[in-house]
């Protein structure tokens, strides 16, 4: 008895530092069979783990669908386990929306399962997944613990592809990145369109070519959805999110093109004069040094190139 | 009794004027600045100072790319304006003897991993005004080999320029990218390699500004510099293998769909 108290302390301890590192995932139901697990609106950092991305499943007669598996194993296993607790069925297939880190990271949890993305992401994930884990690390800590690269085996093809009475219709688009797997389940009207689509959240643009990306933001506008999941920020009713999306892109375009123009130096642009329904976006005062890093040497080039010179004395 | 109180009062105020704007304790608290102190600055008087603004992103996005806006012109006459990077393997980023330009400089450097980045400004008095900010990074900007010289056309457009000048209120405004790889030496098999001086003048040929730039300028300089209003510069230079830069930038755009 006496030795009993150690090990009750060293087994609360143990369950505290789980419980450290448990994510808290809470499947939320929003179409039938339909579940969403809704990210934070934040950065990367030690607190969150790496959760600020929108992940789903959709349960089917055939079995279960899963798009994207988070930043991390931890992630990818208590995904599966959060879908355990709502069905038996197994997974039958996994969808990875971009090669984005947050979004891929937690394959390991699904290996057994055929996982599929557009050829651009599996190159892309092939080539830069290393860095990216590295990265993660850094940015999240030990809540990436045990976490290696699975590149999807399968390339997803665009088309409809049928899940137990499910009709899933996979698009590919680009433009967040140079490969971008938009899923419509044309049964429940549910539009999973992973990054290209923000919610209140400003978006990323480390891989993004911003024309490609508003074409692509056209293209869902013409779809026939009644609800719209996006990569980060709250599921919505309607285009609110495309248009969202679309207006912050707009505006990050015209602001640096418009300095490009008129000579202003990177570091003179760290704190902009922007409309507030753009400054209101969460984590606008990160993400956005963030876009004028990878977006502006290009448009300072092409207004460079425009300058009256010559070469040589 | 009353004019006491009042100088008493004046003199308060302007010890905490002067107090707000010079320290002579390090705001970033770094354990290199002792080092850097003696070995860029010689030792020499120094104060912290806010006047000398550096602006730069809390976290390099890109650590091969970090951007930097310094401005020291809130100090005055300025006769040189020195910016390094304390944990760099190599710190010192560049150096300008503002002549006759604005002691500011915008400019893109390498940083190896989370560093104190400082800009020092000497003023007339021989003592040198030191501003500066932390700035988070991932890391690798230094020992990792440029981009450019992976690429097959790098020395066939080898110190090519692409430049505008602008007209401002009361200055002119100058933007030069300078086509150089600008590498370290610090990747194995390649050796340092880097645009070293850069001189404007003006059409008489009379230095504006002078800059001495080192291995942790990001690759493909991009400078941006203001000068005393002017229509039409010349940029020198040359890398450390003696390759010349040279061009002549007049102020304002080619044609849209003819010029050069």
């Amino acid at each position: 008895m006496r030795y009993l108290f150690p090990w009750l302390l060293l087994l609360s301890s143990l369950q505290l530092f789980a419980a450290d590192k448990d994510y808290a995932l809470q499947p939320r139901q929003v179409a039938e069979g339909t579940y969403v697990l809704l990210g934070l609106k934040e950065h990367f950092d030690f607190h969150n783990g790496g959760n600020i991305v929108n992940t789903a499943f959709i349960v089917t007669r055939a079995g279960v669908v899963v798009i994207d598996t988070g930043p991390s194993r931890r992630y990818g296993e208590q995904l599966r386990a959060a879908i355990a607790r709502i069905t038996p069925q197994p997974i039958v297939q996994v969808y990875i929306t971009h090669m984005h880190p947050d979004h891929f990271l937690g394959s390991q949890a699904f290996e057994e399962v055929p996982i599929a993305a557009l050829d651009g992401t599996r190159e892309g994930i092939r080539n830069l997944g290393e860095m990216f884990n590295d990265n993660m690390y850094r940015l999240v800590g030990s809540w990436m613990s045990g976490t290696r690269v699975v590149v999807p085996g399968r390339t997803a093809e665009p088309g409809v592809q049928a899940f137990g009475g499910h009709r899933l219709r996979l698009i590919a688009l680009q433009g967040h990145t140079g490969a971008d797997l938009v899923l419509l389940d044309e049964t429940t009207g549910v539009l999973f369109a992973g990054d290209l689509a923000f919610h209140g959240r400003t978006p990323t643009t480390p891989h993004a070519e911003l024309d490609a990306w508003q074409r692509s933001l056209d293209q869902l506008r013409g779809l026939d959805f009644q609800l719209l999941v996006p990569g980060h920020g709250e599921p919505v009713a309607g285009a609110v999110a495309i248009d969202q999306t679309a207006d912050y892109l707009n505006w990050l375009e015209s602001h640096l093109t418009e300095a490009a123009e008129s000579g202003a130096a990177m570091a003179e642009l760290l704190h902009p004069q922007a409309p507030s329904r753009v400054r209101e976006l969460a984590v606008f005062a990160g993400e956005y040094p963030r876009s004028l890093s990878h977006l502006y040497p290009a448009l300072e080039a092409a207004a460079l190139a425009r300058g009256r010179m010559e070469q040589g004395e | 009794m009353k004019r006491a109180s009042l100088c008493c009062a004046c003199l308060l105020l302007w010890m905490a004027n002067n107090w707000a704007a010079e320290t002579l304790v390090d705001p970033l608290d770094s354990v290199m600045w002792n080092e850097m102190h003696q070995r860029l600055l010689d030792g020499a008087p120094v104060v912290f100072d806010e006047r000398v603004h550096v602006q730069v992103p809390h976290a390099a996005e890109d650590s091969m790319n970090l951007p930097l806006w310094v401005d020291a012109s809130a100090l005055g006459r300025v006769r040189r304006l020195m910016l390094f990077a304390e944990l760099n393997p190599i710190p010192k980023v560049l150096e300008m003897e503002p002549l006759r330009a604005a002691p500011r400089i915008g400019v893109r450097i390498k940083v190896q991993q989370a560093t104190p980045v400082r800009a020092a400004a000497l003023t007339e008095d021989g003592v040198w005004h030191v501003g500066g900010a932390l700035v988070d990074a991932a890391g690798g900007g230094c020992t990792a080999p440029s981009l450019g010289s992976g690429s097959a056309d790098w020395a066939e457009r080898l110190g090519e320029v692409n430049a505008r000048l602008w007209r401002r209120q009361d200055y002119s405004r100058l933007r030069a990218r300078v086509i150089h790889p600008m590498d370290t030496g610090l990747v194995a098999g390649i050796p340092a390699f880097y645009l070293e001086t850069l001189e404007v003048r003006d059409a008489a040929d009379t230095p504006i500004t002078r800059l001495a730039l080192y291995e942790p300028v990001a690759e493909n300089p991009v400078l941006t510099l203001d000068l005393p209003v002017v229509n039409r510069i010349s940029l020198q230079g040359r890398d450390n293998n003696g390759n010349p830069v040279a061009a002549l930038v007049t102020q304002g755009v080619i044609a849209e769909g003819g010029g050069q």
